[in-house]
């Protein structure tokens, strides 16, 4: 089983912490994981600010990165889910059909593919989750309160296995941060407030850390606790899941 | 009535100032998401009753001429006039021209969000009509000379206080009078007075069914009943959208309605209206104004199963901390950002980017509309249409031309300079709009492919 970690480009940029971790995960867990070099951008950034006609280059370059691999993996439920809705080619839309298939976020990844039962993670300290949209409503990778359905969460199960972790109840536990790419500066005072908003939601429970399935939320979030002055601190899953 | 100037974004960030008034507003809201989740979960066949509602709508839409043949015979029959209008100025034309027969020029009219589509209210006052708006809410929004806010909940942005203080300068409660029940008593015979005295009375129309040729009304103060059995002239209005194909089906639409709209079983009154009464009109007035227009895009034409209940406003976390004025549009919150643009494309190119395609509406929406996919694809159309601001479409070609190239990326800057200088999402805005709240990212060491270059050496 060859697997490609496709590492977005913000998280190439700001947060190599996260992938080195993820990459460390995979490893650890014996995954044959190659990082191809000549990766930068799912197309997203542009796709939803409603210039999807601009995003064939990324896609191309996709295609020519990943067409290989028996797996895709992304420590990214945002970039995960544009690719599986939109990845397209008209050169080979066989072969872009054909990788949406193979993308798998990292924790999806983890339970439904490899099925990681025991990890050897400690993490000591009250951590509140953020519901990442993309990774839930889109990718299914935890039930949302607007469905009357079995709830379930392939995070949060991966998160049981930590050592030491314990996780606070939110009053709002799946409710957006307010990122939204270009809606983050497009919509700045809903945005923020949104921010501030989810950010209380976890202090006021206690939590020390907030951790999601996406780090694109976790920037946004970490810029306005900083702003602040706030002690609680960010981690992608990764970081925990990876932690000793 | 006033109508908002400015864009969503400014209008929200208007709404901002008052970060208390938006915690009320959002929490208001919320309270009545979390009535609605109560209310679904306590039907176990809810997903079911979805998915049923929406393939009936789908049913509705692709044929939606013979629904509608059929229901303008049967309601002839029944003895209702029925009319056709195609633009808003149709309707609004043909709803004088009622009046106009019967030398009324006083009515009353209980809520029908397509009559503000229609601004229905505003052309009769020019023509000499006056209209009472009798829906509680509306008739406060109708007071203090505002659109209403919300399509389920006209006056949602309005404190009790402020309503005292409209009551005390119209209705002449005592100043400073704030007790909810006071003030809808004084309101009670307020409208009971217009109930008894006017003579034509205007109701919108929940679901009008094709295999009767009747129409059902639904309202919890009983005053679209108050008004249609008081008066001589019943004029019911309706968009083509409203149809379904059997009265049976009411046992779907009706059991979704009020718990996505208010987590109520079910609305007070439904009633049921199939011919007038002796000595009274009945007409209906059959609007398209636009909707064959949306039917013909595939990518938005199921946006016409929608039913009105507003469950996708109460969700929404940028309609909760944006109010519903903040749309300038009749029909607010996601639901209007994908209406909105069929009507007029270029007043509304900013309501599908008010959103941060989270998806929670998508999954309250009990006829299963998929709004936030809408959302996506008009962004699309209004950028190919040319509406983009032109330093973001300018921001969005070089970003294109830097990440559809490894080299061009790799040089643009090993860390995180880059993307700092040059991605919308940190520059789009002259006053850096992250920065105003937000600490930039720190910028690394290394990006991680350097990292990965030195740690990981290849075969």
């Amino acid at each position: 089983m060859k697997v490609g970690l496709f590492i977005p480009c913000y998280i190439d940029q700001f947060y190599p912490d996260a992938a080195i971790a993820t990459l460390q995960l995979l490893q650890k867990l014996g995954v044959d994981v190659t990082y191809p070099l000549n990766q930068t951008c799912c197309g997203q950034p542009m796709a939803n600010s409603g210039f999807e006609h601009l995003t064939a280059g990324c896609e191309a370059l996709f295609i020519q990165n990943f067409a290989d691999f028996d797996y895709i993996v992304s420590p990214s439920g945002s970039c995960t889910l544009h690719l599986k809705e939109h990845l397209h080619s008209d050169h080979a839309p066989k072969t872009a059909l054909d990788i949406r298939t193979k993308l798998y976020e990292l924790t999806e990844f983890l339970t439904d593919v490899l099925e990681v039962k025991t990890l050897l993670a400690r993490f000591p300290h009250r951590v509140g989750m953020h519901q990442a949209c993309h990774g839930q409503r889109g990718l299914k990778l935890s039930q949302m309160s607007e469905l009357v359905a079995e709830p379930f969460s392939k995070p949060q199960y991966l998160l049981d296995m930590v050592d030491g972790i314990e996780m606070v109840e939110l009053t709002r536990p799946d409710e957006c941060c307010g990122f939204g790419g270009t809606f983050c500066v497009a919509e700045e005072a809903v945005s923020v407030k949104m921010g501030k908003d989810r950010i209380a939601d976890h202090v006021s429970h206690g939590a020390e850390f907030i951790t999601s399935t996406d780090i694109s939320c976790l920037m946004h979030l970490e810029g306005l606790l900083k702003r602040n002055g706030s002690k609680v601190k960010v981690k992608y899953i990764a970081e925990i899941l990876n932690a000793s | 009535m006033e109508k908002s100037k400015g864009t969503h974004a400014e209008l929200a960030e208007q709404f901002n100032k008052d970060q208390s008034r938006v915690d009320w507003h959002d929490e208001t809201l919320f309270w009545i998401r979390n009535k609605r989740d109560k209310a679904a979960g306590k039907i176990p066949e809810w997903e079911a009753l979805r998915e049923q509602a929406s393939a009936i709508k789908n049913n509705v839409l692709s044929n939606l001429h013979t629904y509608l043949e059929d229901f303008e015979k049967r309601a002839l029959k029944n003895g209702i006039q029925v009319h056709w209008a195609v633009d808003a100025a149709a309707h609004n034309q043909i709803v004088l021209d009622i009046l106009k027969q019967h030398e009324i020029t006083e009515m009353i009219k209980s809520k029908s969000m397509l009559t503000e589509e229609c601004q229905l209210n505003e052309f009769l006052a020019v023509n000499g009509v006056d209209v009472i708006d009798t829906d509680l809410g509306e008739r406060i929004v109708q007071l203090a000379k505002e659109p209403p806010s919300h399509i389920v909940l006209p006056c949602i942005h309005k404190k009790k206080e402020e309503i005292g203080e409209l009551f005390y300068k119209h209705l002449g409660t005592a100043k400073g009078e704030s007790d909810p029940q006071v003030l809808t008593a004084a309101a009670r015979v307020h409208l009971r007075q217009a109930f008894i005295t006017r003579r034509a009375a205007l109701t919108g129309v929940n679901f009008a069914v094709a295999e009767t040729g009747e129409f059902v009304v639904c309202t919890n103060e009983g005053n679209a009943d108050m008004g249609a059995h008081l008066s001589e002239v019943h004029i019911a209005a309706m968009g083509i959208e409203k149809i379904i194909p059997e009265r049976k089906h009411l046992g779907v639409f009706l059991r979704l309605l009020t718990r996505s709209a208010t987590g109520q079983p079910i609305t007070t009154y439904s009633s049921h209206f199939k011919k007038p009464r002796p000595g009274q009109q009945m007409h209906i007035i059959l609007v398209d104004n636009g909707r064959s227009t949306q039917l013909g895009r595939p990518d938005f034409r199921n946006s016409l199963k929608c039913i009105r209940c507003g469950a996708c406003m109460n969700t929404c976390p940028v309609y909760r901390r944006s109010g519903g004025h903040s749309y300038h549009n009749a029909i607010s919150g996601p639901i209007g950002a994908i209406l909105a643009p069929n009507l007029n494309m270029e007043k509304h190119t900013d309501l599908p980017f008010a959103s941060t395609l989270c998806g929670s509406c998508t999954y309250v929406c009990p006829v299963k509309i998929d709004i936030h996919t809408q959302l996506y694809k008009w962004r699309q159309v209004i950028v190919k249409k040319g509406f983009a601001d032109p330093a973001k479409a300018a921001a969005m070609k070089g970003m294109e031309f830097t990440l559809s190239s490894p080299a061009r990326y790799r040089a643009a800057g090993k860390t995180g300079k880059w993307i700092l200088k040059h991605v919308p999402v940190m520059v789009n805005n002259r006053l850096n709009a992250w920065y105003k709240h937000r600490e930039m990212p720190a910028v690394p060491i290394t990006s991680f492919r350097d990292w990965y270059i030195k740690n990981h050496k290849h075969d």
